[in-house]
């Protein structure tokens, strides 16, 4: 079986979580080891992912716990009960 | 813990949330891309969560049953939006790239960004461009994104808090990864061109 770009394409997302199979993660890894465009692909998306994970990227707003326990407080104190 | 609470002990419940603040509210916020409006839906959220703990059964983890909770106050608030609204939910993005699962998207193939991430991250341009194209994307593609890969939830866990199967889960989270790829690469390479072409003049400057 011999991949071709767009087909490889496909399976970036799979290759990044570890979830192909044996034999497509090697046609997979054959073809990104020849392939300049296909790794850069590969490293790109990679990269955005790590972007993403990294704690600065996504952050609570300015005293956002605070607010929440302030009005957890004042609705218990407004009598909010659990169901039963 | 649960006990506890449910035995009226109101204190631990603030404890019991802690850990879960960030989640829900990045799952409000990429559904309803607005800040104030995810701050005020994961409150209510958090609210609704301790109003119906008594009906949490130990069998689902947690964290699943109160991002589900999320999801659903940011849906509802979403439907309310929607009566009065005709603008897509999608704009920015062409229509190839917006509702169909089933229709490939092709990646920016430019060979040039590989930048060490860490390196790149120090700029807030940077980070701002990476939350503004999230913020773009189509909602489908938004929500198993920020749940996968903001939140880092299981693929299983994303699945059962969207109630869709893993298989679209892996197929959607596919396409928003790419759709980013596309969208971004051509922007970071920009930046990144420049990082480098700065190095290497202070390389230069060091070396002559």
């Amino acid at each position: 079986m011999v991949l071709e770009c767009k087909h490889v394409w496909d399976y970036i997302s799979g290759y990044l979580d570890g979830g192909l199979d044996p034999e497509l993660l090697r046609e997979v890894q054959k073809h990104l080891d020849h392939c300049e465009v296909c790794s850069a692909v590969l490293d790109s998306t990679r990269n955005i992912l790590v972007l993403t994970a990294d704690e600065r990227t996504f952050t609570l707003p300015l005293g956002f716990s605070e607010r929440l326990h302030e009005r957890l407080e004042r609705a218990f104190a407004d009598g909010l009960q659990t169901e039963t | 813990m649960l006990a506890a609470i449910l035995a009226g002990d109101q204190q631990m419940f603030h404890e019991l949330i802690r850990p879960y603040e960030r989640t829900v509210y990045m799952v409000a916020l990429g559904m309803l891309k607005d800040e104030s409006e995810a701050e005020d839906a994961s409150q209510e959220a958090f609210l609704k969560a301790y109003c119906a703990l008594g009906k949490f059964r130990a069998e689902s983890k947690f964290s699943t049953w109160l991002i589900s909770i999320a999801i659903n106050e940011a849906r509802s608030r979403l439907r309310r939006k929607k009566t009065g609204r005709t603008e897509s939910l999608d704009a920015g993005w062409d229509s190839a790239d917006s509702g169909d699962d089933f229709i490939s998207v092709s990646p920016a193939l430019l060979t040039d960004w590989r930048e060490i991430p860490s390196e790149a991250l120090e700029r807030s341009e940077v980070r701002g461009l990476l939350t503004t194209a999230v913020t773009e994307l189509p909602p489908i593609y938004r929500e198993i994104f920020v749940l996968r890969d903001v939140e880092e939830l299981s693929v299983n866990e994303a699945a059962a808090v969207l109630g869709i199967s893993v298989a679209l889960v892996k197929v959607r989270l596919h396409r928003a990864r790419l759709m980013l790829q596309k969208k971004l690469v051509p922007l970071l390479k920009g930046v990144t061109f420049l990082e480098s072409a700065e190095r290497t003049r202070r390389r230069r400057f060091l070396w002559f």
